[in-house]
């Protein structure tokens, strides 16, 4: 399949339609969305009048934007006007929301062509894409392995060239660990960097919306277009969307760059490897390599589960029955909302709320909610304290290749610990991108990981260039 | 902490309005006795003094001029109601019988 730069380019050209380009990424998702469950919903009729609609303005000479013909692949908790939108809950299926996300609407007037939506763990709470109402995603590279997740539809929709570009959105690592899994680019952008207004809310202070592509040119291209400030998300940041794909060829010549212990420990032999061929290649393009250990990212999983259930419990308190999506009838109000909410949340999303009633409960607020907050600073002041000896930070996205379903199912804390390095990142709202290096186990991909402070989305990009060079994809 | 127990469980189930089974009280305590037990680790932390987090980058008081505009269409939103009444969310009674 044609990389995002490459179709935005022949579509603007007008050596390829747009309307070519999206039958051939409608021919691929039919060929293997029965078999891998990629997509929850194909908007075939839509996608098409948009894809006609941008060759007729193509043949007018206009520009037609940035992400020219690029069929895009959506999230299915990023709302899009009209389109089913379930987060794979029962408890929002058959809603069409009534306006659709800043996102998507800055994709349209790049002129990508949203294709369908993907499949999720239930409402982002998840690393295997097994919590889905609609069931599992496979992993395209291996059909007895989870694609990761919660983002894992949107990973296996690239990794099957059924879209060269898809959205996700990163709460624990949402995106960069599926991506990791799937042998793609993975960003988790500066929080506030890019708007949240029509994501539906996970945990509203680590949510963030990010591209996953095959290419660290692509994936800048896709954040420059939906990056920038939002009147419409009161957290979004005060600023235009930064200069990205100018800079993903800059290398990394006199920067340096730590290695953080903290982030490859207890992660399986093959991946604390690949991180030591990228440091290697780092090294080889000019970095500096200073070793480092930030012990404070070893409270994150905690801080991260108490934090996350908590604000999930607050969001997901709006799914009640009385406005829309499922409604289970009763004879009172308060019975009516009970049947609705036991019926319509699946057991994660119910565990995760009920931890984070919990934290936030009477008598608990404290030594739970409150202690958690109180180390999200000590993890941003570990941040701060690293940024002050080196520019970037380097460690693995996840423990291990894709696991084979059913292997942690049974054990919420097993799944929870392969966040443990994503989660970092999400608590100290900084920028980070997983980017594949080299293979492991059965062949399948493994993610390395470059971090890097609060808006250094360009310095990441170039990081993550050099090492997609040293990998072997010049 | 003391461990959490299943009429904590339980409890903890109505603020949330969630029915649970008998099973899955057991299932939930246990599970959400491992996390929490996880969590004893920050629990033990001595963080007398640290200012908590709420937003990573400190933002506040955004404010938007006071100006009139346009919001969601009445219709379409009660359109995607379970239940609506002239115009509203119907929902089952709320209060209960006379005495």
């Amino acid at each position: 399949m044609r990389s995002v730069r490459q179709t935005a380019l022949d579509v603007q050209n007008g050596d390829a339609s747009a309307l070519s380009v999206l039958e051939e990424s409608l021919a691929r998702i039919r060929a293997r969305n029965d078999e891998l469950n990629v997509f929850l919903y194909v908007d075939e009729e839509g996608a098409r009048a948009a894809a006609i609609a941008l060759d007729e303005r193509v043949a007018r000479g206009e520009n037609v934007g940035a992400l020219a013909g690029v069929p895009v692949a959506l999230k299915d908790n990023l709302c899009q006007t009209s389109i089913p939108t379930t987060c794979s809950s029962k408890i929002l299926e058959g809603w069409r929301p009534p306006y659709s996300a800043t996102v998507v609407d800055r994709l349209l007037l790049a002129g990508a062509v949203p294709v369908g939506k993907t499949n999720l763990d239930e409402f982002a709470m998840g690393s295997s894409t097994e919590n889905s109402a609609f069931g599992p995603t496979k992993n395209p590279l291996d059909t007895t392995r989870v694609p990761g997740g919660s983002s894992g539809g949107s990973a296996a929709a690239v990794a099957a060239d059924m879209t060269p570009l898809a959205l996700g959105s990163d709460t624990g690592g949402s995106i960069r660990q599926p991506a990791a899994l799937c042998g793609l680019i993975g960003v988790k952008p500066t929080y506030g960097l890019v708007s949240r207004y029509g994501l539906i809310a996970f945990a509203s202070s680590l949510d963030q919306i990010g591209p996953l592509t095959k290419t660290v040119a692509d994936a800048a291209m896709a954040l420059e277009v939906i990056a920038g400030h939002d009147p419409l998300d009161s957290t979004s940041l005060p600023e235009p969307s930064p200069s990205l794909v100018a800079h993903v060829e800059d290398g990394v010549a006199g920067k340096r760059v730590g290695v953080v212990r903290d982030l490859i420990d207890g992660a399986d032999e093959e991946v604390v490897a690949a991180v030591g061929r990228a440091v290697d290649a780092l090294k080889e393009a000019g970095a500096t390599i200073v070793e480092l250990s930030v012990p404070e990212f070893r409270l994150g999983l905690s801080a991260y589960y108490l934090i996350a259930p908590a604000e999930a419990s607050s969001n997901l308190a709006r799914f009640d029955g009385v406005r829309y999506g499922l409604r289970v009838n009763a004879d009172d109000v308060t019975a009516m909302m009970e049947a609705t909410r036991t019926a319509g949340f699946g057991e994660e999303v119910k565990r995760r709320i009920m931890l984070g009633t919990y934290a936030l409960s009477a008598g608990y607020y404290d030594a739970y909610y409150g202690q958690a907050l109180k180390v999200r600073t000590l993890t941003i002041d570990a941040f701060r304290r690293a940024y002050e000896e080196v520019d970037l930070l380097l460690g693995a996205t996840t423990p291990s290749v894709a696991f084979e379903f059913g292997s942690k199912t049974a054990d919420p804390m097993a799944m929870y610990l392969s966040d443990v390095f994503t989660i970092p990142s999400n608590l100290s709202g900084e920028p980070a991108i997983s980017i594949p290096f080299g293979t492991g186990e059965a062949g399948l991909p493994i993610g390395v990981q470059l971090l890097g402070p609060g808006r250094s989305e360009a310095l990441l990009f170039a990081g993550a260039r050099v090492l997609e060079i040293a990998d072997g994809r010049p | 902490m003391p461990s959490l127990r299943r009429e904590d469980v339980a409890h903890v189930a109505k603020l949330a309005r969630l029915t649970m089974s008998e099973a899955e009280l057991d299932k939930f305590t246990e599970q959400l006795g491992q996390v929490l037990e996880h969590a004893s680790d920050i629990n033990a932390l001595d963080l007398e003094g640290v200012i908590p987090t709420a937003h990573p980058f400190g933002l506040i008081n955004v404010v938007r001029d006071d100006e009139r505009r346009a919001s969601l269409d009445h219709d379409v939103v009660i359109a995607m109601a379970p239940d609506a009444e002239d115009g509203r969310f119907a929902v089952p009674r709320i209060l209960g019988e006379a005495p």
